[in-house]
């Protein structure tokens, strides 16, 4: 053996395969030199007609892998006979961090999770607490994140599009998507003075009110981004060559979608009309009229359009509560919560403790525990929390919808081409941050 | 005091030249191409990138020169000056050839592509092709399934899985469309009765252009054009998105820069070819002065400016469907070359033949009498064709793959134990 540092790792994946109770042989190699060298190589089995398959890595580092998921997949020629995901290249441990953060001081780190939905992410983390503290929030806020999650919605659509496009190898639909994906930013600057990491939502009301002529924006983008949708339409919906990349693709029939516990578009492709907004309404979303889009076949193409037709409804409800916004206070008149005007706390000896209290120690929600779950873009998002009475969470957990709807990817491509897996990859509409955590 | 030999010597601008001047003629002409062909290349990639940020609403590089266009001399540096990398387990030899062999035939088809009509000059008149070769297009045919080598090279020599597959890709499916690219051309030959490319743009210049009175041959050709230069929607071999850069993953510096070099070689050769065999070479459409009468500067110069017009909207062409259409998946593209394209460029040859069979035992002649009735036959066979197209049949949706048996007993294979099979890690 090679000299120096030795150090033997089991890699858990080989061709050889299963052991004969059915569990992954694990493989010994050996690092140490330069180069690794397999010790006690599997006992060769006899080739086969049809040749060797390939084992190929796709991933961690790879454009088409949408951040760093690693997919050992097992071809034949180029057909996909065993696919396996690998996860955990992007842990940063944020629900161990959130145990030691005072609840407003979580709200960041959820920006980091989903980044395309970081706007989305804040609304559903200030829900949870909001329903840990038992309290009520205004009528004005209620709007202004559904008007927040909405606009997410389209965000992170477009970006799922964009990259699909790009997957699949039409570039121009990606940059027209990213044009509009640049004016919701736009927006989201001008009201929370990020772009990315929003961080928009405090415990019990939001960071900032819309500033002045804000809806003006937001009614001009309402007003142009239809015809962006129209044109990326033009493009593929009815494009043969995107229909016959797409169609018949990684399909999930309704009892398989339900099974694998798949959420958001990717269900509802499979024809399960199961949305968070529907089922569960937060925010009022039972008061507004939208419809969910459902497909028949549980493959690529039905969830584009699922997907295409979601930021339609997501128009319209932006419509709507632009409408009916009400004029009003943004976050809740409670002291202990909401942190007092700079001016009062600078001038009032009560808001000055306040003030004191609130970011020294946090507002402390009663002892329990509450799960609450919002549609956001990419399936069924949840927070878990517990309280122990302290002002930080004693447990804080993400169900993240991409985490799950990737746990079918083996699933949905065996048996396709290596081509196919980029597209049904893009279609599952994954984001490492949210799947590592 | 002029001798009077040497007054019988000089030869008539209408007469071909002796072979001293041939041969200094045909040095100058192979200069002057290679130049104008290099910088066409050059900026065939800058007008890429103008263009696709023109249809993408971006700008496009704007920064180096007026409107960018000394951006192609700085990418040249920046190719030259970065670090030439040979990853470990290269096989060196082949590695360092193959970007040499992607480029080679590209360049070398624009011998036998006449891009003018003749020169007059003192010493005799010049023929406007490098190489006014009797076997014309079969030796563009020929060199240009050579480049398949570079591309075929450079996977196999990269030691790279990505690499291989994309060189697999490239070798069958330049190998397919070869082969309807071929049979489209063979209607050309048919009615020019030749194959020097001079005499296809002269019978185009008497009957019209080829586009017209063989439009499915044109259309087989564009297509197959495409195949042949691995650009979108074919561009299977460098799939950014599913084999990272395909063969030329490992490459970088000047050799990586061959290959879009190339490429866009290529691109510029086959649009010359699409404008010579089918839409009339260096003719200016609607006249008829061009082709007749004697050689004029003027006349040389006009019939370039029409050549080079010819190559240039279809450069625009081929850049337009880049930014506009998705990628083919493999099976597609192989079904669409042998099962589509293919019988349908042999049986458009077997009707052309009998076609011109016919007018030719009609006494009919290669007029534009005969030119109209080929078109007419043209125009129904191609509104048929778009017909069909349309419905978007030919392009096999994903369902024709393996079932699920076949993949379990690929597993079983590959585990040697096919009493497991269905017992898979993954799923």
């Amino acid at each position: 053996m090679t000299t120096g540092t030795t150090r033997t790792v089991e890699v858990e994946l080989s061709t050889t395969g299963l052991s004969p109770d059915g569990k992954p042989q694990r493989v010994p190699l050996v690092v140490g030199g330069d180069m690794a060298t397999a010790v006690a190589a599997p006992p060769a089995l006899e080739p086969d007609l049809e040749g060797e398959h390939m084992l190929i890595n796709i991933g961690p580092q790879h454009p088409a892998t949408h951040g760093v998921l690693r997919l050992v997949l097992e071809l034949d020629g180029e057909t996909v006979v065993r696919c396996i995901p690998h996860v955990g290249y992007l842990h940063c441990g944020f629900e161990k961090i959130g145990e030691y953060r005072q609840y407003n001081q979580i709200i960041p780190w959820t920006d980091r999770e989903d980044y395309l939905n970081s706007i989305g992410n804040n609304v559903a983390f200030a829900l949870g607490a909001e329903r840990l503290f038992a309290i009520d929030i205004t009528e004005r806020c209620t709007v202004l994140r559904v008007i927040a999650m909405e606009l997410s919605r389209i965000a992170s659509h477009l970006v799922w599009m964009g990259t699909t496009c790009i997957d699949i190898g039409a570039f121009t639909p990606f940059l027209w998507g990213f044009q509009e994906r640049e004016n919701i930013y736009n927006l989201l600057e001008g009201w929370v003075g990020a772009r990315l990491t929003t961080s928009a939502t405090r415990v019990g009301g939001m960071a900032a009110d819309i500033p002045d002529k804000w809806l003006e924006g937001l009614q001009g983008f309402i007003r142009t981004f239809p015809k962006t949708i129209d044109e990326c339409e033009r493009m593929l919906t009815r494009n043969a060559i995107w229909v016959g990349r797409t169609v018949g693709l990684g399909v999930m029939s309704p009892d398989e979608a339900i099974n694998y516990g798949l959420s958001g578009p990717l269900l509802r492709a499979s024809g399960v009309a199961y949305d968070v907004r529907k089922d569960f309404p937060y925010l009022d979303y039972e008061t507004y009229d939208f419809d969910v889009p459902v497909g028949t076949n549980g493959d690529v193409y039905d969830r584009f359009l699922v997907r295409v037709e979601e930021m339609r409804q997501s128009v319209r409800i932006l419509e709507q509560a632009v409408k009916r916004l009400p004029d009003g206070p943004v976050n809740v008149d409670d002291p202990r919560l909401v942190l007092p005007p700079k001016h009062k706390a600078t001038s009032e000896m009560e808001s000055m403790i306040h003030h004191f209290k609130n970011v020294m120690e946090g507002p402390r929600p009663p002892i329990g525990e509450c799960y609450v779950a919002v549609e956001s873009p990419k399936g069924e998002k949840g927070y878990y929390m517990v309280s122990d009475g302290s002002s930080k969470p004693a447990r804080w957990r993400i169900r993240p919808p991409s985490f799950v709807n990737l746990s079918a990817i083996p699933k949905m491509v065996e048996g396709h081409l290596l081509s196919d897996v980029i597209a049904i990859n893009a279609s599952i509409d994954i984001v490492m941050g949210e799947i590592d955590r | 005091m002029i001798e009077p030999t040497l007054i019988l010597q000089l030869p008539h601008p209408q007469l071909p030249p002796s072979t001293g001047v041939f041969l200094i003629a045909t040095v100058i002409k192979m200069i002057v191409i290679f130049t104008i062909y290099m910088v066409g290349v050059a900026y065939s990639t800058f007008a890429e990138r103008r263009v696709s940020a023109w249809i993408q609403d971006r700008h496009g590089p704007n920064r180096v020169g007026p409107q960018g266009i000394l951006q192609v001399a700085a990418d040249g540096i920046k190719n030259i000056m970065k670090e030439e990398t040979y990853p470990s387990y290269v096989s060196k030899a082949l590695f360092v050839l193959a970007p040499g062999i992607a480029f080679v035939p590209a360049m070398m088809t624009w011998a036998v592509i006449p891009f003018g009509a003749p020169l007059p000059t003192l010493w005799g008149r010049i023929d406007l092709v490098v190489a006014d070769l009797p076997v014309g297009f079969l030796f563009t045919l020929a060199i240009s399934s050579l480049g398949v080598y570079g591309i075929v090279l450079a996977g196999w020599a990269s030691n790279n899985k990505y690499a291989l597959l994309g060189g697999l890709r490239s070798s069958a499916q330049m190998v397919s469309y070869e082969i309807a690219m071929g049979m489209s051309t063979v209607c050309v030959l048919l009615l020019a009765g030749n194959v020097s490319l001079n005499e296809v743009v002269q019978q185009q210049a008497q009957m019209g252009w080829n586009a017209f009175l063989l439009s499915v041959a044109a259309f087989i050709f564009l297509i197959a054009a495409f195949a042949e230069t691995n650009r979108v929607p074919f561009d299977l071999p460098e799939a950014e998105s599913e084999l990272i850069a395909g063969y030329h993953t490992e490459y970088s510096a000047m050799k990586f820069s061959m290959f879009p070099i190339s490429e866009y070689a290529n691109m510029i050769t086959a649009s010359a070819m699409m404008a010579t065999l089918f839409f009339g070479g260096w003719d200016i459409p609607f006249t008829k002065w061009d082709n007749t009468g004697d050689a004029t500067v003027l006349k040389a110069l006009l019939t370039f400016g029409a050549f080079a017009t010819k190559v240039i909207l279809f450069v625009l062409f081929y850049i337009w469907i880049r930014w506009t259409l998705p990628r083919f998946r493999y099976d597609q593209l192989m079904s669409l070359g042998w099962k589509v394209l293919l019988p349908m460029a042999l049986v458009y040859v077997i009707v052309i033949a009998a076609t011109v069979l016919a007018l030719d035992m009609a006494g009919i002649a290669r007029g534009p009498m005969f030119g109209a009735i080929l078109f007419a036959l043209n125009a129904v066979l191609m509104g048929g064709i778009l017909f069909v197209l349309d419905k978007g049949r030919l392009i096999s949706p994903a369902y024709s793959r393996l079932d699920r048996s076949r993949v379990e007993r690929l597993r079983a294979m590959a585990t040697g134990r096919s009493h497991l099979a269905g017992r898979g890690t993954g799923a």
